[in-house]
C-alpha cells in the first residue's frame, strides 16, 4: 500500500509539474506571438492541456470518487467554454480586424 | 500556514495592480475587462481568506453578471455622443481628498484593531445545531439574522423597480432592450444549447449543498439567471415582457414565502421569523428554494434592463 | 506531498501574473479579453490544487463557478463589438 502511495505521488508531481510548464510555455506564446490569431491558440490549446495534466494529476489525491468527479466535471467545463470563446474571438477578429 | 505567505502576497501585489490598471485605463472597455479579472482575482483572495461562500458569489457576479452589464453599457456608451464635460481642478481636488479621508478612515481602522477582536463567531457556531444546518453562514442568514435577508431580497426587488421605472411610458410592460447578438451565430448557439442544462444543474446543486456546505440560494440564483441571459442573448428565446403574470409571481415569490414563514413564526414559535423546533431546516430549505427562483428572475430582468418595445399582444 | 502542491500554485499564479500584467497593457480589445479567458483557466487550476492541498471540497465549487462564467465576458462583448451598421438598432 505504500508502494502504491508513493507511485501515486510521483505521478502526481510528475503530471502537476508538466501541467505547469504547459501553463508557462501558454503564457509565453500568449505573450510573444505575432499576431492575436496565433495568441490564440496559445491561450487556449496550451494552457487548457496545462489544466487537463493538473487534473489528471490532482485525481490520486483526492478524497474519494465524488471528489475527483468534480475535479473531472470543472476540467470539461472549462475545455467547453475555452473552445466556444476561441471561436467566437476569432470570429470577431476575422470581422473587425486584428485591433477590434 | 506560513509556507503560502508568499503565493498570498503575491496574488495582494497582484490584485492591487489590476485594481491600479482599472483606474488608469484610458478607455471604458479596457477598465470594464480589467474590473471582471479584479473580481475573479478577488474570487481567489476569498478562497485564501476561508470565505468560500463570498468566493462564490464574487466568482458569479463578478465574473458573469458584472462582466455582461458593464460591458453591455459600454457599448450602449460607444454609440451615445460624447459630451465633453472636463471637470475643474478644484473639483478633482475635493474628490481627491475626500476619496483619501475614507482610505485613511479604513487604514485607521484596520490597523488599530484590538489584539482580541470581538467576535460571536464560537456562539454562532455553537447554537448551529438547533438549526439543523451545517453551514454557518446559512445558519447566520436564515436563523441569526433572517429580518436582514428578507429586507435584502426586498430591496432587489426595489432596485428592479428603479430599472423598470427608466422605461418611456409608452413602453411600460413592455419587452426589455437587452442587447441580442444581431446575426445567428453557430458557435454561441452551440454555447447556448449546451451550457444551459449543465448550468442548471449547477445552480439547483448550489441552492440544495448551501445548508451544509459552502453555497446557497443567492450564488444558485445567479448561475440560473446567467444561463437565462445567455439564451436570450443567443436568440434562443426571447426576452419576456415585464408585464407577464409568470414573471411577476416568479418575482415575489422569494419575499413572498419568506415572509409567510416568517409570520407562521409568529403563530408557532412566538416571535416573527423564528421557527419552531426541530423544524427550522424545512423552513429555511423550502425559503431558499423560492428565493433561488426570485433571485434568478431579478438579476436577469435587472441585466435586461428597462423595457425599450411595446409588448406585443 | 502539500508543500508541493503549494509551489505548483504559486508557480501557475506568477505565470498567470506575468502574463495578465502584460496583456493588459496592450492597445487591442481582444488581447484584454484573452487576458479574463487566461484567468479563467489558471484561476480554475490554481483552486482545483487548493481544493486538494487543503482538502477542502468546496474549493472545487468555486471553480466550478469559474469554469461556468469564464465564457460570459467573450460573449458580452462579442455582443457588443464594433459594428458599423449596427450601432443604431437598440
Amino acid at each position: 500500500m505504500k508502494r502504491m502511495e508513493f507511485a501515486l505521488d510521483l505521478f502526481t508531481v510528475f503530471t502537476l509539474s508538466a501541467g505547469a510548464l504547459f501553463f508557462l510555455a501558454g503564457t509565453v506564446g500568449l505573450i510573444r506571438f505575432p499576431d492575436p490569431l496565433t495568441r490564440l491558440h496559445a491561450l487556449t490549446k496550451v494552457d487548457n492541456v496545462g489544466l487537463g495534466l493538473v487534473v489528471v494529476g490532482l485525481i490520486p489525491q483526492a478524497d474519494g470518487w465524488g471528489a475527483a468527479f468534480k475535479l473531472v466535471v470543472v476540467w470539461l467545463l472549462v475545455q467547453l467554454s475555452g473552445a466556444i470563446v476561441t471561436q467566437l474571438i476569432a470570429g470577431a477578429i476575422r470581422e473587425w480586424g486584428p485591433s477590434a | 500556514m506560513s509556507s503560502w505567505f508568499f503565493a498570498d502576497a503575491g496574488l495582494v501585489l497582484l490584485v492591487l495592480a489590476i485594481g491600479a490598471s482599472t483606474i488608469f485605463a484610458r478607455k471604458a472597455f479596457d477598465a470594464a475587462i480589467a474590473f471582471v479579472v479584479y473580481g475573479l482575482l478577488l474570487a481567489i483572495a476569498w478562497v485564501r481568506l476561508s470565505a468560500i461562500d463570498v468566493a462564490l458569489t464574487e466568482a458569479a457576479i463578478g465574473g458573469g453578471m458584472t462582466g455582461t452589464l458593464l460591458l453591455g453599457a459600454v457599448a450602449r456608451l460607444r454609440s451615445a455622443e460624447p459630451d465633453n464635460i472636463r471637470l475643474g481642478l478644484p473639483v478633482r481636488l475635493a474628490t481627491g481628498f475626500c476619496c483619501a479621508l475614507v482610505a485613511a478612515g479604513l487604514a485607521g481602522t484596520l490597523l488599530l484593531l484590538p489584539e482580541a477582536i470581538p467576535t460571536l463567531a464560537p456562539a454562532a457556531m455553537e447554537n448551529l445545531v438547533h438549526t439543523g444546518l451545517g453551514n454557518p453562514v446559512a445558519g447566520v442568514l436564515f436563523a441569526y439574522r433572517a429580518l436582514d435577508t428578507l429586507l435584502e431580497k426586498v430591496v432587489l426587488l426595489l432596485a428592479l423597480l428603479g430599472v423598470w421605472s427608466l422605461a418611456p411610458n409608452n413602453a411600460w410592460n413592455g419587452i426589455p432592450g437587452l442587447r441580442l447578438y444581431e446575426r445567428p451565430n453557430s458557435t454561441l448557439t452551440f454555447l447556448a444549447q449546451i451550457l444551459p442544462p449543465v448550468g442548471i444543474v449547477v445552480g439547483i446543486y448550489m441552492c440544495w449543498v448551501g445548508a451544509n456546505a459552502p453555497g446557497g440560494a443567492f450564488q444558485g440564483g445567479t448561475i440560473l439567471a446567467a444561463m437565462w441571459l445567455l439564451v436570450i442573448i443567443a436568440r434562443l428565446e426571447n426576452a419576456p415582457s415585464t408585464g407577464q403574470l409568470w414573471l411577476r409571481i416568479g418575482l415575489v415569490l422569494g419575499p413572498a414565502v419568506f415572509l409567510a414563514a416568517g409570520l407562521a413564526g409568529l403563530v408557532s414559535a412566538n416571535g416573527f421569523l423564528a421557527y419552531p423546533p426541530g423544524y427550522a431546516k424545512p423552513f429555511i430549505v423550502t425559503i431558499e428554494f423560492a428565493l433561488t427562483i426570485s433571485i434568478a428572475v431579478v438579476l436577469a430582468m435587472l441585466a435586461a434592463g428597462p423595457s425599450k418595445q411595446v409588448q406585443q399582444e | 506531498m502539500d508543500n508541493f502542491l503549494f509551489l505548483i500554485a504559486s508557480f501557475i499564479l506568477a505565470t498567470i501574473a506575468g502574463g495578465l500584467i502584460i496583456i493588459l497593457q496592450r492597445p487591442a480589445e481582444v488581447d484584454r479579453l484573452m487576458a479574463a479567458q487566461l484567468l479563467g483557466t489558471g484561476g480554475v487550476a490554481i483552486l482545483l490544487i487548493l481544493a486538494i492541498a487543503t482538502k477542502a471540497s468546496p474549493i472545487a465549487d468555486v471553480a466550478l463557478m469559474l469554469a461556468l462564467f469564464a465564457a460570459f465576458a467573450t460573449v458580452a462583448f462579442v455582443r457588443d463589438a464594433p459594428d458599423p451598421q449596427n450601432t443604431a438598432r437598440q
